[in-house]
């Protein structure tokens, strides 16, 4: 199974770190070749309307969601999270949602820079992974399809910051930006389970 | 416990520089309105930069260049989604305390105002918020950090439209951090006293071979070709003041910069979107300047 990362804009480095330190060697993705030749995707923090932008200018955004439609595994963190959403309540114009996870996103929803933190949450299992939130977006509904494996509470109520649907998983936070590999490995799972079931 | 909100910390070094890292790649472009600031989001800018005066009026009109009126910044803050960023004078803690309380998403400390200490840059540890400060080698580079800086840019030569100078300060750095890889460990004590840096830095900087933190590049990008350039010298994003809004199609040109920044190896794409763009600001040669604001900070 070969692994891309989105490297449009945004942290790809640390993601392409974070993979290597499990074994994973991950090739950047900014065109329509390199797109095609991978099989689960990651799409990194940045900042989403840019991200969204080159999208666009690359030709990339038709092709990425067919992939991502015809069952391709993809990590969204922070940014990525908001392009695999539903739903953005609070999106530009003609900002893409491409769909992929059943929820509504409130950009920036847990306040701007200076109210940036860091933190850690509960995976099933009792596994405590550190997280990272930089002017990250808030889940704010999950459909039925749409599994939560780890909330927050920050004092105005339990949010999900960890969901997966499918062969997708999205992060309100950035798991690439400590040295915890957790969220990682499951993504890894998770694709090489996916990727071996549509490869028979 | 299971009903006490979760812990949470503000303001830690993984979360400032994270903001960085989420810059990558991309442009931060300067605007003076919540207008300008408007087009650079919808051409792909990762941030902005709230100013009065780009770097290239200041330099016109001289006299002191201040931190912006909060009402400016205010304004660009409510236009735009993206992050928003401010300058403060070199060493004037009390304009980045303003400018911390009104909710910046980064401070720069730039040299393009008025210094307003001739000896001591702001204590950037003792702020939530980020700060960005400009360098022009590596031991500049290494005492910004060392006082909390969690971003850095070259200085270039703001308001020229002349890379020139960007130029020297990208390859000074960069060369200067290949020569401390090749260094033993008896030879970093005198590596630190030369760049006059801290030796936990330079051994940091010896082990790894990149700076910790981001560095960016700033100061008379004007073009497509201009972004290409520096990022293929090893910049790893840019920041764009007066080129983008005094050219002649600001629109376009910072569309074109935006992609060119991405795709800053792909020739033939960079090519395609230089072609037919208009004119660049004018840019001034560095010989006629009566003041280089390099030469500001220390």
């Amino acid at each position: 199974m070969r692994v891309g990362v989105l490297a449009l804009q945004g942290d790809v480095s640390e993601h392409r770190a974070a993979l290597a330190d499990l074994g994973v060697d991950a090739a950047p993705v900014r065109s329509v070749a390199e797109l095609a030749a991978v099989d689960a995707i990651v799409l990194p923090g940045g900042e989403s309307t840019a991200i969204a932008h080159l999208l666009v200018t690359s030709g990339l955004l038709g092709p990425l969601e067919a992939r991502l439609r015809a069952g391709m595994p993809a990590l969204g963190t922070c940014a990525g999270l908001v392009l695999l959403a539903s739903s953005i309540a609070d999106g530009r114009d003609g900002q893409p949602a491409l769909g992929l996870l059943d929820v509504t996103v409130v950009r920036n929803g847990y306040g701007r820079q200076i109210a940036s933190f860091e933190s850690s949450t509960e995976l099933a299992g009792g596994v405590r992974v550190p997280t990272v939130f930089i002017r990250a977006p808030r889940i704010t509904e999950a459909g039925d399809d749409v599994e939560v494996l780890a909330t927050i509470d920050v004092g105005d109520g339990v949010h999900p910051v960890l969901v997966r649907q499918g062969p997708v998983l999205g992060a309100s936070f950035h798991p690439e930006l400590t040295a915890d590999r957790t969220v990682h490995a499951l993504f890894l799972d998770v694709a090489s389970a996916s990727h071996a079931a549509l490869s028979n | 416990m299971a009903d006490l909100p979760d812990e949470r910390s503000y303001g830690t070094t993984n979360v400032k520089r994270g903001l960085a890292d989420m810059l990558r790649g991309g442009v931060i472009m300067d605007v003076v309105t919540p207008e300008q600031a408007k087009v650079a989001e919808d051409a792909g800018a990762v941030a902005v930069m709230a100013l009065e005066r780009v770097p290239a009026d200041i330099r016109r009109d001289g006299g002191v260049a201040r931190m912006s009126d909060p009402a400016m910044v205010k304004e660009i803050q409510e236009a735009v989604s993206i992050p928003v960023m401010a300058k403060c004078r070199i060493g004037h803690f009390a304009e980045a305390q303003i400018l911390q309380a009104l909710g910046v998403d980064y401070v720069d400390e730039s040299e393009v105002l008025t210094p307003a200490d001739e000896a001591h840059h702001i204590d950037k540890w003792a702020f939530t918020v980020p700060f960005v400060c400009g360098a022009t080698s590596l031991g500049e580079a290494l005492r910004r950090i060392s006082e909390g800086a969690c971003m850095i840019r070259s200085k270039g030569e703001a308001g020229t439209g002349n890379i020139v100078e960007a130029v020297r300060h990208l390859r000074t750095i960069l060369g200067e951090i290949r020569r401390l890889t090749t260094l033993d460990d008896a030879e970093r004590y005198a590596a630190a006293k030369e760049l006059q840096a801290p030796l936990a830095l330079v051994a940091e900087v010896a082990a790894t071979g990149a700076l910790p933190v981001p560095l960016f590049c700033a100061g008379g990008i004007a073009t497509p070709a201009d972004a290409a350039l520096v990022r293929q010298i090893g910049a790893e994003a840019v920041f764009v003041g007066s080129g983008i809004f005094k050219s002649s199609d600001p629109e376009r040109m910072a569309r074109a910069i935006v992609e060119a920044t991405t795709h800053f190896d792909d020739a033939d794409l960079v090519a395609k979107i230089s072609t037919g763009l208009g004119p660049a600001m004018r840019g001034e040669e560095l010989s006629t300047l009566s003041e280089r604001l390099a030469d500001r900070g220390w």
